[in-house]
């Protein structure tokens, strides 16, 4: 039975640990929210070691620094106490979050200004990786045994709401500033304004106290001396966290990363939907899926852990493609008739002399109005030969914004791949809590988490375009590393995995 | 369901080395079709990346799978006392 605190006393602990948790999810979101604006600010126009710089930064060092940040906290976590160890990391990323929106930009400091970067995102990735597992473990080791599900979930809720705290200061950023100028500086004060959120956070944080279990852990003189041996060494621990891992971390990663990045992804690179309305779908997504991460995280005290997160993945695993494919048919306006034209507009078109040649290029955008209240821009770029006249190139048609009751079905359809993560990540925490021994806890519970999340789900933008580009391939194909990765933790869990829940985490 | 976890460790530990052949394949053929000297380097630094992460994820199943096959998750602890 853990030391449970009365109800008032455990919202102000859920309240202080989920605002620390929230900003640091933010802070970590806006670099990949910013990363094409960062990436023509702070590095180089032209390729060469400059471009080495840019890819470990933008692609790499976030996400793969995050299981180092869980084994260095959450070490640390486990020898000097919960409190003090995630009051650092949210200090950290914070600090560095607030310096990247300070760093000069290439033009004025050359190659020192993307190396700056790439070290500020290595400390980035590093408190992330501190954070989440501190937080959980905190909140709990707070909480009565029979709602431990129900209180952890604000924590999960963090992430998701961090994703929407970044894009919405972004698009409000960018709406008040406009884009250029939110692109030559305004894209600094997103970074800027971390400072505050976290100076906030660190006044609250300052004011909670030890977890009561690590206290008592402490007082008896039972803290861990080496928390990663015992972590990983002996392999009665070792054999839970690759249970962990294999069995619920790695599938979660990928369904939370599909449903809330590789979604937007899709929309706007290969749907070709507009910058605004393909983020607007997102934001309207999560405000309606969110609450779900408590509902799931309180029932899974009823009904165990285990089937609501498997649940989530099969449910995945059956309807991501189909999902997807509505995605492409309904974006899809080449097969449109005239009759469904309301108007036609051609912008005056554009030439440019083709380089060390007598042919020139002109481009032809025409802004197409639809009937059903959809609009796009149809982009002709057409080859004009001295020697052979006009020689037309395929259309490109782009910017798409969809029909009102088109733009409410995608609402729709991502709504429910975010209850999908709010089914596997609610009742996630507790579920890592429950599995390892209060010494370890820290250490134990955060490298299987940033591993499933940080290099499985991290990874799926990455490896499902990479897929998507294999010959033979087609604009769904990527689907099959999130499909194929959750299938494993499917069936590794269903046969691995225990449902009982553990009452007594004080041991 | 013992024997079902324990068979299916077998598996787990053949499909670890199996993902890096993969992985391996993957990354020599899209290095190989790169074109100019920063497109390969990039592309290097990525699929290097991508194999040091994987490598102890697949070498972390194989102990899985050899685990399973040994029968240490026929029954899991209900105590941390008997972690």
């Amino acid at each position: 039975m853990s030391d449970a605190l009365p109800k008032n006393n455990i919202f102000k602990v859920i309240g202080a640990s989920s605002l620390g948790t929230l900003i640091e999810w933010y802070d970590f979101y806006i670099f990949g929210s910013l990363a094409v604006i960062i990436g023509h600010q702070l590095f180089p126009e032209d390729a060469g070691a400059s471009a080495l710089i840019n890819t470990l930064a933008i692609f790499a060092a976030g996400f793969i620094v995050r299981p180092f940040g869980a084994l260095v906290f959450g070490r640390l976590g486990d020898l000097i106490g919960r409190k003090y160890t995630f009051l650092l990391t949210l200090v950290l990323m914070g600090g560095s979050t607030f310096f990247i929106g300070l760093i000069p930009s290439y033009k004025s400091i050359g190659y020192a200004a993307p190396i700056l970067v790439l070290i500020l995102r290595l400390v980035q990735g590093l408190a992330l990786g501190g954070e989440y597992g501190g937080a959980a473990t905190y909140v709990a080791e707070h909480a009565p045994e029979n709602k431990r599900g129900f209180f952890t979930s604000w924590i999960q809720t963090t992430a998701t709401l961090g994703l929407f705290l970044s894009l919405g200061i972004i698009v409000i950023t960018k709406n008040i500033l406009g884009a250029e100028t939110f692109g030559d500086w305004g894209w600094r004060i997103p970074f800027l304004l971390s400072i505050v959120l976290v100076v906030v956070s660190i006044y609250i944080r300052m004011k909670m106290h030890e977890s009561p279990l690590f206290s008592k852990l402490k007082a008896e003189g039972n803290v861990s001396k080496n928390p990663l041996k015992e972590s990983f060494s002996h392999k009665a621990n070792f054999k839970m966290v690759l249970l962990a891992l294999f069995g619920a971390t790695m599938g979660q990663g990928v369904i939370w990363y599909t449903g809330q990045f590789y979604a937007q992804s899709f929309l706007e690179n290969t749907c070709k939907l507009d910058f605004n309305d393909s983020r607007y779908i997102l934001l309207w997504g999560i405000a309606f899926a969110t609450p779900f991460f408590v509902v799931f995280g309180a029932w899974s005290d009823k009904v165990g852990r285990k089937w609501i997160m498997l649940t989530g993945m099969l449910l995945g695993i059956i309807f991501y493609r189909p999902i997807y494919q509505i995605f492409l048919d309904d974006t899809d306006y080449t097969k449109i008739e005239q009759s469904d034209i309301l108007s036609s507009t051609a912008a005056p078109a554009s030439a440019v002399l083709i380089p060390n040649s007598t042919d020139s290029l002109r481009t032809t955008v025409t802004k197409v109005m639809l009937k059903s209240g959809a609009s796009f821009s149809r982009i002709q770029t057409d080859t004009i030969s001295v020697s052979n006249g006009i020689l037309p190139a395929k259309e490109i048609i782009k910017d798409k914004i969809l029909a009102k009751t088109v733009f409410w079905k995608f609402v729709g359809l991502i709504f429910f791949q975010i209850l999908l993560v709010t089914m596997v990540y609610g009742p996630i925490a507790a579920f890592l809590v429950e599995l390892f021994p209060t010494k370890i806890r820290y250490t134990s519970m955060s490298l299987p988490y940033h591993i499933g999340n940080g290099v499985f789900g991290g990874l799926v933008p990455f490896i499902a375009t990479l897929i998507a580009s294999f010959s033979g391939s087609t604009p769904l194909s990527g689907l099959w590393y999130p499909i194929g990765i959750a299938t494993l933790s499917l069936v590794i869990g269903a046969i691995y995995l225990s449902n009982k829940r553990d009452e007594n985490i004080n041991d | 369901m013992n024997t079902l976890k324990k068979f299916l460790g077998l598996i787990w530990m053949v499909l670890g080395p199996l993902a890096m052949t993969f992985l391996f394949l993957q990354a020599i053929e899209k290095v190989g079709l790169t074109h100019t000297d920063i497109e390969r380097t990039n592309t290097i630094l990525q699929w290097g990346i991508i194999l040091f992460i994987f490598l102890p994820i697949s070498l972390g199943l194989m102990i899985f799978g050899f685990y399973a096959w040994k029968g240490e998750y026929d029954k899991l602890p209900e105590s941390s006392e008997e972690v």
